[in-house]
């Protein structure tokens, strides 16, 4: 029995000459929340038309619940459609309908009596927590809320996979997080599969279990997110993209950095703990064990899947093989940025 | 003011609002499809077919072209075959729809085109038919500016109505040139004016409002 929702099997897609998806497979098994990230021109936009049946791939297979999208005729096409929900970086709502006309709408299009449609259209409101808003217009509504609007539109018929173009990238940092708490939570408690696609490495980091990288069509990164995170490498792109999430030393201090030891003077260590080690106090066991001092230049503890990550910039004094060996047990993919010689 | 007066004056706003009632929902069930077809074919939308959308924009502009006056005169045998007369009201109908079915689709093509092509998409990604897509998000969303272009065309008409007394169509315009005009009958011809400057009005007042009833943002 096949559990996986999507199956993505050498997916290529070409415009005249250039390549947007190339030679592309993954999948998402259910009750997943898998993130694909890229930069822009990746094929992230590329990628997700195949998905959602708008474009199809030059070459490979796209399987939905074990239907081949890539093969099947028009007419079935709209009703495996009706399987799949969008949430779109604008939104998209008609301001010709209110809010519940909006939610009305994909029941309307998958043919649900009309006195079917307000017991259901109530209980989405409920479900985004809108209520009390069914008879505005989304005119009426905060960015935040039109993007609640557009999640209750996408849950209607009860899809099989929920597809997140950007969904957050129009809204502040507040509504981001409530939206992404949002997302989280109709994931556990409906096992939605979810797919997210962004460009924000924050957005991944906050809920999504697993992790795509794509970069100029192909896929460079996937694995589970956390996985990804400790990874000891990276390609150059993963990188780049945690880069805006990761803890950097400071400038004036990497001024300073040289690559030698001095004496007196103080490590600079960049830390990975994933699991459990994470909520451990390391820093003053190290202090207890070695007598030295350690203190957090950067960056902190977090969850990323909900599991707790660690990722610091850390400076150690009196930093010594046997400091390196003993955080080497829990950070195998340890780094010693270098070294700040003392004040003269 | 002579009751004779009063009643001709009567009876021709009758008459002009009969023929541009007339034409007016004629352009619309005329026009709508067609600029719906214009929209649809371009080469982004529902059922792209760019030659065809480029021949049906050239009649369009073709019977556009063509000054109203002589559209009366080209199109008396059609009416004639259509309403049995070539003369009166009801023939005048015929080519003052002719007239505004062009009219209104180059107007409506306008309103269609500018529908967000990401509601579109959203409903095509729903699982939304063609049809659906029209019903659900081009025609309700293009609402309020088909609403203002159809009252644009109703004062077109208006305007045009005037020509139709021509074939002995009646209505305002017709009193107004020849009482006014052809027989310097200067105080027929001012209210006559008056009476089409109330009624053009009247006409645009309940545009603008049904128009911004409709919008909701």
């Amino acid at each position: 029995m096949d559990v996986n929702v999507v199956d993505v099997r050498h997916v290529s897609r070409r415009f005249g000459g250039h390549v947007a998806l190339d030679d592309v497979s993954f999948s998402v098994a259910r009750g997943e929340i898998l993130g694909v990230i890229g930069r822009s021109g990746a094929g992230k936009s590329s990628l997700l038309r195949c998905l959602g049946a708008l474009d199809r791939p030059d070459a490979g297979q796209i399987l939905i619940e074990g239907q081949d999208i890539t093969t099947l005729p028009q007419a079935q096409l709209v009703s495996l459609r009706r399987r799949i929900g969008f949430v779109f970086q604008h939104f998209n709502l008609l301001g010709s309908r209110t809010v519940a006309g909006n939610i009305s709408l994909p029941l309307e299009i998958a043919g649900v009596p009309r006195a079917q449609r307000p017991q259901r259209i109530a209980a989405l409101l409920a479900l985004v927590g809108l209520s009390e808003q069914g008879d505005k217009w989304p005119a009426q509504l905060s960015g935040g809320q039109k993007q609640r609007v557009g999640i209750a539109r996408a849950l209607a018929n009860d899809p099989a996979l929920l597809l997140c173009d950007e969904a957050t990238s129009a809204l502040d940092p507040e509504t981001t997080t409530a939206i992404l708490d949002l997302l989280a939570e109709i994931n556990r408690e409906l096992g939605l599969t979810i797919i997210l696609i962004t460009h924000e490495m924050d957005v991944i980091r906050r809920i999504a279990t697993h992790l795509v990288v794509l970069d100029q069509g192909r896929i460079v990164e996937n694995a589970p997110t956390l996985a990804i995170m400790g990874a000891a490498t990276q390609s150059t792109v993963t990188q780049a993209l945690l880069s805006e999430t990761q803890p950097q030393v400071p400038p004036a201090l990497r001024a300073r950095l040289v690559a030698e030891p001095a004496p007196d003077g103080w490590a600079i260590i960049r830390i990975r703990l994933a699991g459990e080690a994470a909520w451990q106090p390391l820093l003053s066991q190290l202090g207890q064990q070695y007598g030295v001092e350690a203190t957090v230049l950067q960056g902190g503890t977090t969850e990323i899947a909900g599991q707790p990550f660690a990722d610091q910039i850390v400076s150690v004094t009196g930093y010594c093989a046997e400091i390196h060996d003993f955080l080497t047990q829990f950070d195998p993919s340890l780094k010693v940025l270098g070294h700040v010689p003392a004040d003269h | 003011m002579s009751r004779l007066i009063i009643d001709l004056i009567a009876r021709a706003t009758w008459e002009t609002t009969v023929m541009v009632a007339c034409s007016g929902v004629l352009a619309v069930l005329g026009g709508l499809p067609l600029a719906l077809l214009m929209v649809a074919m371009r080469r982004d939308g529902l059922m792209p077919c760019p030659p065809a959308a480029r021949l049906l924009g050239l009649v369009v502009d073709i019977l556009r072209a063509i000054p109203f006056i002589i559209l009366l005169v080209i199109l008396i045998p059609v009416t004639r075959m259509i309403v049995g007369t070539s003369l009166g009201t009801a023939a005048a109908i015929v080519p003052l729809s002719l007239a505004a079915i062009p009219y209104f689709a180059r107007i409506a093509e306008v309103s269609l085109r500018a529908v967000d092509p990401n509601l579109v998409d959203a409903v095509r990604i729903m699982g939304g038919t063609r049809w659906m897509i029209v019903r659900h998000v081009l025609i309700p969303e293009a609402l309020p500016g088909l609403v203002a272009g159809f009252t644009v065309t109703l004062i077109t008409l208006t305007g045009a109505s005037a020509m139709a007394g021509a074939v002995g169509a009646g209505g305002l315009g017709d009193l107004a040139i020849r009482y006014g005009y052809q027989r310097f009958n200067t105080q027929v011809m001012s209210l006559v004016v008056v009476v089409l400057i109330v009624f053009v009005a009247i006409i645009q007042a309940a545009g603008n409002a049904l128009s911004n009833h409709l919008r909701h943002d």
